[in-house]
């Protein structure tokens, strides 16, 4: 690459400041004054607040209703990638056998990427709508009268289909391009060396596989945790009532519904802890993928 | 060990390239053959049907008595060497060669058994322990050449397994092939677009060209008696010289007018003689001695040490013609130069087939 040295030592910050100014203005200040507000309680009326140290933490700690959504949040993650990461790798492995489709499989699958998770959501939701949804249709027809918004289980099967199919076309993108990045006369070798095509994919092609799908496992956990909020929020459709959310969704919520400030901005932090930790790991596995190949 | 049989084997790409145009060769037992020929010419495709990685079209492969036509590559009891090697890149050397054994169902200890010979044959013994990618490209190509030799198949096939070595490389590797494949006895084919390798390496070539056999043979055969133009250009470095002739009161003329002295064109009244650059003498003096006579002129010397080659040209321009000579001998461009061809050094091919007339 070509280097280019500036005249003054100022004009490149000065280049830099409106992304700068940006991160600041919604992210680091926003940050930090959730920080801030997760050690006082907030009056819900305006009136000031009070410091109360960890009490917000340890009151988010003990509820209940913290636990409910956490857990739900730990199967909903745990579903979401592993049905997004499952089906699509094996959507990618196929497609890769019938390579010249290939091209045309994956505009077809991007097509759905393209559409933003809340159109997703609503799309999802009109798949799923009581009355003239053709999935609620289709298992009505099986004998399961699906209850969306109102009976729990119904509720987390929609958002979970909704959210994984919405993820699917990113990680068919990934794994078929990973797929195809595996040299063509190693499987070869490979059909050679093993006759059975299941043994052959576990042990040649799924480890040669394997940093795109560490790599997706962190796209994906991040996915379900935190840009499912438009999933959700279409699906529950602003009555959270008894039904399943998630912990983001959760932060929304109790600070801008329960006007609980200081207990949303504590559930904030820890979610900011969690993505802090996950970006690490992401950018460790990153470095070691540069050694493959 | 086996005997492999091609016969009338065909292969259509997409229902309309027709790569391989019914083909037939019978391989024997212990016998290195040699598939060779220009870029396209589709000895990699002819390779690879034997291997299984490719459909045969129409025609029919057999290894020892065995119609292998539909038989998957891994119970064809063969092992190929790829020109990329093709080493799995997450296994150690120890595994890459161990693999085709452990699905095979073998004994660890008789694995552990042949991958140590090999290891020690190839003397790769060092690296077993490494990953493919901390090792030198002539180590890899060792490696891949333990993975086929471990499995004790019945045949080996080789698709340009040295093409990415360096020179020298290449050819410690191809001497280290041809005495492994000696002391092994093992059926091989292989595929090479050098001719050189393939002089040296086979006991029968198979020259091809555009899908067909242009002609089967031991090397030395081939370089003596090529079947056609096409052979005469393609095995032999540097070329042998063509010219197109026709037949005159004396002799014969070449297209451009000059007339050669003291040979026959074999009842026809044009054909193209083929004329090896080292079977074309300088003498003094026109005339001298039977056997065709020209005159030409150097345009450009070339000396690679051991001998040295005359770009010459006739004196009415056209066709150029290469000489080999001593690279002792005294040359200048410029200089004129009085040529002979003896007999039994001249080849005859009809004019428009490229087919040899003996
Ligand atoms: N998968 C394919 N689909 C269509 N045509 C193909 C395919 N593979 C090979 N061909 C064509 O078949 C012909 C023979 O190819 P092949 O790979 O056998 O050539 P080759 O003799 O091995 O050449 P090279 O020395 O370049 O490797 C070529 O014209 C090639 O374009
Ligand atoms: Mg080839």
């Amino acid at each position: 690459m070509k280097k280019v040295q500036f005249q003054s030592p100022w004009l490149p910050y000065l280049l830099l400041l409106p992304q700068l100014g940006i991160v600041t203005v919604f992210f680091l200040w926003p940050a930090a004054q959730a920080i801030q507000s997760s050690f006082y309680l907030e009056d819900p009326f305006g009136f000031g607040s009070t410091y109360v140290g960890l009490d917000n933490f340890k009151d988010m700690i003990t509820s209940t209703d913290y636990g409910r959504v956490a857990r739900f949040t730990a199967v909903f993650t745990f579903f979401v990638t592993v049905l997004s990461l499952g089906i699509a790798l094996l959507l990618a492995v196929k497609a890769d056998k019938v390579l010249r489709g290939a091209s045309a499989y994956k505009t077809l699958l991007m097509w759905v990427y393209a559409v933003a998770p809340p159109v997703a959501g609503l799309i999802g939701v009109l798949l799923f709508d009581q009355h003239v949804g053709p999935i609620v249709d289709l298992f009505a027809m099986f004998g399961w009268k699906m209850q969306i918004g109102v009976n729990y289980f119904d509720t987390s099967f929609a958002m979970i289909v909704t959210a994984v199919w919405k993820q699917i076309p990113v990680n068919f993108i990934f794994f078929l391009s990973g797929l195809q990045g595996i040299s063509k006369s190693v499987q070869e070798a490979a059909s050679i060396d093993c006759r059975s095509g299941f043994r052959r994919f576990w042990t040649v092609t799924f480890p040669l596989l394997a940093p795109t799908g560490f790599f997706l496992l962190i796209i994906n956990i991040t996915y379900a945790f935190f840009d499912t909020f438009g999933i959700v929020d279409v699906i529950v459709k602003n009555e959270p009532g008894n039904n399943p959310v998630t912990l983001v969704y959760k932060v929304y919520l109790d600070g801008f519904r329960g006007n609980d400030l200081g207990g949303s901005s504590a559930q904030s932090v820890i979610l900011m802890a969690m993505v802090f930790i996950l970006t690490i790991i992401q950018f460790r596995l990153i470095e070691r993928r540069v050694h493959y190949t | 060990m086996a005997t492999i049989t091609l016969d009338k084997v065909r292969k259509v790409y997409g229902g309309s390239v027709e790569a391989v145009k019914g083909v037939s060769i019978d391989i024997a037992d212990g016998e290195f053959i040699v598939l060779v020929g220009p870029s396209g010419c589709g000895k990699s495709t002819l390779l690879r049907m034997m291997a299984g990685l490719e459909e045969i079209t129409t025609g029919e492969i057999k290894i020892g008595d065995r119609v292998v036509n539909n038989v998957d590559p891994a119970d064809r009891d063969i092992a190929m060497v790829f020109q990329n090697y093709a080493l799995y890149p997450h296994m150690s050397v120890y595994n890459n060669l161990a693999y085709g054994l452990k699905n095979r169902g073998m004994a660890k200890d008789e694995i552990d058994r042949r991958v140590k010979e090999a290891a020690r044959i190839l003397e790769i013994g060092d690296y077993l322990e490494r990953k493919p990618r901390a090792l030198s490209g002539g180590q890899r190509q060792r490696v891949a050449m333990g993975r086929a030799i471990v499995r004790e198949p019945a045949a080996f096939l080789f698709d340009e397994p040295l093409s990415n070595l360096d020179a020298k490389l290449r050819v410690q590797m191809r001497v280290e092939i041809k005495r492994l494949q000696h002391s092994l006895g093992t059926t091989s084919v292989y595929v090479t677009h050098d001719q050189l390798e393939a002089m040296t390496l086979a006991d029968r070539l198979v020259v091809l060209s555009g899908g067909n056999i242009e002609q089967i043979g031991a090397p030395i055969e081939v370089y003596d008696k090529p079947a056609s133009t096409f052979v005469a250009s393609f095995i032999g470095s540097p070329a042998m010289n063509l010219l197109k002739v026709k037949a005159d009161g004396n002799g014969l003329a070449l297209a451009t007018g000059t007339g050669l002295k003291g040979a026959n064109v074999k009842g026809r009244d044009a054909c193209t003689i083929g004329i090896r650059p080292e079977h074309l003498e300088v003498v003094s003096g026109p005339g001298e001695g039977e056997g065709i006579h020209l005159e030409a002129s150097v345009n450009v010397l070339e000396p690679v040490g051991a001998e040295s080659y005359l770009y010459s040209s006739f004196a009415d321009g056209g066709d150029e013609i290469l000489v080999r000579v001593s690279s002792h001998a005294r040359h200048e461009p410029g200089e004129k130069l009085y040529l002979r061809a003896a007999p039994e050094n001249i080849h005859y091919f009809d004019a428009d087939t490229g087919r040899r007339i003996d």
